[in-house]
């Protein structure tokens, strides 16, 4: 029994609702918060277009249906999901081990430009590029993301700072390369570099859409992560890790071994994120190869609940605000900063309806605590 | 005598969404009267007092104080009636004095200051002699209970709720606080005094209120009856004995030499020149009330903090110092640590994922990769074995009762064959038959050539159960002597520091 905790309730007496911690939290609550939070999203979402003087049908038709209504729209819904799931796989491996990874932009970032080198600097390869591509953008990713492992583990400094601050230093160096060595001399100035060739380019999946097969390769390692975290040693270890430290270290699981396998993961997955960006929609390098994905990859991975299959959706989720964000900016005339709107509304909820999910909410009355006290005369009053 | 009770409960119903933890639960305590309330961990006892304290409300039933009824919706309410709790666990923040703490905890603003000849006048009165200005860092598990029963005191209390007092306490300590004890029931304080300690139940008590599975099971005047028969009341049944046949120790499997350590905790015991061995088939005993360093040492030997010398722990030979706890265990070091959620067991993970956390080393992983029906078959030969109720192997660790949880890591440990096996606090919160279920696993792993050493601050276990003995204090271990030289009241004095360095 926690006597602090007594003491605590006691003193917020004046305040008329308490949280009180449920004797067993639903598990149908647990996999229906997500839902809960995208529908008070939308709910919200409703009352602001409506204050905006927007039609809110037709609004939420701009935002959530128009942009995936065409065989193209749907293209680039899986088309701008993949970063984002690509990310939140790695991430959410890291996050079940309470190894947090705030810096995947940075490591996406680092990887765009591994990747990008092979293609502009290596010649000749023809079918090899494309797969040297990719494993470039996975070390460059992991090498940007090992600076924050070694610096966790040989001086404990908290890896949430250290990949934090690393996101704008592989900012910067982009910009570097893409204003000055990288620049492409017939680019007319433009912070770009060259195109890249053909053979550079990942092959589209039809004709029609510009959706790439790395979404194809962000399902099967959607998969494999699932395999990882639910069937291999190495991934019980680090949710035992996650979930409780002290039993990790009562077992002898290494400490270390946990935060780099945590930051591998996570930056090799954002790694090839970056580099599928480039050699796929983008197809040069540029100062904003990405609109935010590493960030928004962190509220994927909580929305889908760590899991990989919730990963998949949510990014997919995710994806569609983007794209709602963009067709509301041209169609609604609304700043692009609705879209980070959404997001952050949706992450609120669901922190929200989690909280619920362990607590409740409940209506302490004061009037009858004050008639009871006085109902009680007794001499013990006079002192307290 | 009041033509009232004080305090009167009329079956009081209390359901949880997986228990029924009181059931139509009647008691009575009168004026002066020390009143036990005795049962099994589980029992239901500690929900009783939450009711009573004004922590949780009863779904049926009424409470009368003094012949009126009452509702008590919070702690403070409970205080303005003349309700005071004593904790099992103090909430005392260290880097404040005693007067301050007893401040921050009254339901009135008093300043410290003014509060400080208030605090003297009580304890002195109440032959609770504690410093207001002393700073509670620097204090004893004792001295710091007397601190909450000071600060009960401050307001008058009509009842005291005592919640398992004395497991903390020294054997001395413990004569203090019952002569304080009686003192308070003689100037007319009701104390409810929660045990399942029957010796000292049956010594300090006029009646007890039985509980069994959320029931009042009996209620006796304990001077009047006997271990077993109380006992009987709270289990249902009959108990057996554990019993160690004498044998023959062989040769030194754990060994401690000269280990010195800094604690890395503020307020943490540092150890000083620790010298111990454990042979094959013997149980050593240490002693001691606990924060005197027994976490400090467990951590070194179990290797979850390693040693700068090597030599100074050696397991079957090995100098192992500087190994890490996987590595120890490689050796054939087991280990049960005292918090069974969260360090010896993983919460939320189930009975077959928390099986692999140690026993992953006996087949229950190939090539990376986890083989869960091994896991399972383990975690359920487990269950069977150690008579642990649990809905299945895949209930969720914390879904067993602290006692069912620990024969469950119990059985793990010793299902690996350890040669060296260190148990801290057995038994502590365990109910009377898992407790025996445990001790016997233990006598049993010793039979078999195992050398296991025990940390615990039952005294009844460690003389139940060990082959030698050995106290710690602030940090030093006093040399080990076989149990039959070991009365208790030398025993005690040791635990007070008053053993040759």
């Amino acid at each position: 029994m926690d006597g602090g905790g007594i003491r605590a309730v006691s003193a917020m007496n004046n305040w008329p609702w308490r949280l009180e911690r449920r004797a067993e939290p639903s598990i149908a609550m647990k996999f229906a918060s997500p839902l809960i939070a995208a529908v008070a999203m939308l709910v919200t979402g409703f009352i602001l277009f409506s204050a905006l003087g927007l039609s809110p049908l037709s609004a939420f038709r701009t935002f959530f249906i128009e942009p995936v209504a065409s065989t193209y729209g749907f293209g680039e819904l899986l088309l701008k999901s993949t970063p984002l799931m690509l990310c939140a796989l790695g991430l959410s491996i890291g996050f079940r081990a309470n190894v947090w990874n705030i810096g995947a932009e940075g490591q996406l970032i680092v990887g765009a430009l591994a990747g990008g080198a092979i293609a502009l600097f290596v010649d000749g390869l023809g079918g090899f590029a494309i797969p040297l591509m990719l494993l470039a953008g996975i070390l460059g990713g992991m090498a940007w993301a090992a600076i924050a492992a070694f610096l966790r583990t040989r001086f404990h400094t908290s890896e949430i700072l250290v990949t934090l601050m690393l996101v704008y230093i592989a900012q910067l160096l982009l910009s570097y390369f893409v204003h000055g060595p990288w620049r492409d001399p017939a680019g007319f100035n433009f912070p770009q570099s060259q195109s890249f060739d053909e053979n550079e380019l990942l092959p589209l999946l039809a004709e029609t859409v510009r959706v790439n097969i790395a979404f194809l390769i962000a399902l099967a390692l959607a998969g494999v992560a699932w395999f990882f975290v639910s069937r291999t040693f190495a991934g019980y270890r680090m949710r035992v890790a996650g979930l409780a430290p002290a039993a990790a270290a009562y077992a002898g699981y290494g400490e270390k071994r946990n935060i780099w396998l945590a930051l591998l993961i996570g930056g090799g997955m954002a790694g090839l994120a970056g580099v599928s960006e480039v050699a796929g929609p983008i197809g040069l390098l540029s100062p904003d190869i990405s609109p935010g994905y590493g960030f928004a990859a962190i509220i994927v991975a909580f929305v889908g609940r760590l899991h990989p299959i919730g990963v998949v959706l949510a990014s997919l989720l995710m994806s569609l605000l983007y794209l709602g964000g963009e067709a509301a900016q041209i169609d609604l005339q609304l700043p692009a900063s609705v879209t980070g709107l959404f997001q952050g509304v949706l992450l609120f909820y669901l922190l929200a309806a989690d909280l619920l999910i362990t607590y409740r909410i409940r209506r302490a009355r004061p009037d009858v605590v004050a008639a009871e006290a006085i109902k009680v005369d007794n001499p013990v009053n006079v002192q307290t | 005598m009041q033509p009232h009770p004080r305090l009167a409960l009329h079956g009081i119903t209390k359901r949880y969404p997986a228990v029924l933890a009181n059931d139509h639960v009647d008691l009575r305590v009168g004026a002066g009267e020390i009143h036990a309330l005795l049962g099994e961990n589980g029992a239901g006892k500690s929900t009783l007092m939450k009711i009573v304290y004004g922590v949780t409300q009863p779904d049926a039933g009424r409470i009368e104080w003094e012949g009126r009824p009452v509702t008590i919706r919070s702690p403070a309410e409970a205080r303005q009636l003349g309700i005071g709790m004593v904790f099992q666990h103090f909430s005392l923040f260290e880097t404040l004095t005693v007067a301050e703490n007893i401040s921050l905890a009254l339901d009135s603003r008093e300043p410290p200051a003014q509060l400080a000849s208030r605090i003297r006048e009580v304890s002195e009165s109440y032959g609770l002699p504690i410093d207001p200005l002393r700073l509670v860092h620097s204090m004893s598990v004792g001295e710091r209970q007397r601190v909450e029963i000071v600060r009960c005191l401050l307001q008058s209390p009509q009842l005291l709720i005592m919640d398992e007092p004395t497991s903390v306490l020294t054997p001395q300590a413990v004569r203090m606080l019952f002569d304080t004890l009686r003192r308070l029931a003689s100037q007319n304080v009701s104390i409810l005094y929660i045990s399942h300690k029957l010796d000292e139940v049956r010594e300090l008590c006029d009646t007890a209120t039985v509980l069994r599975g959320g029931r009042v099971s009996g209620t006796a005047t304990p001077r009047a009856e006997s271990n077993e028969s109380l006992a009987r009341m709270m289990v249902g049944g009959d108990l057996r004995e554990c019993h160690l046949t004498p044998r023959e120790a062989g040769e030194t499997r754990l060994e401690l030499r000269g280990l010195t350590l800094a604690s890395t905790d503020p307020f943490g015991t540092s150890l000083h020149s620790i010298d111990l061995n454990v042979r094959a088939g013997e149980i050593v005993g240490i002693a001691g009330v606990s924060g005197n360093g027994q976490s400090e040492l467990l951590a070194a030997i179990s290797g979850e903090r390693r040693v700068g010398n090597a030599a100074s722990v050696s397991i079957c030979g090995s100098a192992s110092g500087t190994l890490d706890a996987a590595q120890r265990r490689r050796l054939g070091l087991s280990f049960v640590p005292e918090e069974r959620l969260g360090r010896g067991a993983v919460p939320e993970m189930s009975l077959a994922d928390n099986a692999l956390l140690t026993a992953h080393s006996a087949g229950l992983v190939r090539n990376g990769l986890v083989r869960s029906d091994a896991a399972r078959e383990f975690a359920r030969s487990t269950i069977t074995a150690f008579d642990v109720k649990a809905g299945s192997e895949l209930s969720p660790a914390n879904s067993l009762s602290g006692g069912n949880l620990q024969k469950f890591i119990v059985g793990r440990e010793v299902r690996l064959k350890p040669k060296v096996m260190v148990v801290s606090q057995p038994t502590w919160g365990v109910d009377v038959g898992a407790a025996l279920r445990i001790r016997q696993a233990l006598i049993d792993l010793r039979d078999s050539g195992a050398a296991v050493l025990v940390i615990s601050e039952e005294l009844d276990e460690l003389y139940a159960i060990c082959d030698r003995l050995a106290v710690l204090f602030r940090g030093k271990l006093s040399s080990v002597h076989p149990t039959s030289q070991m009365p208790v009241e030398k025993l005690g004095s040791w635990m007070a520091g008053e053993f040759a360095q």
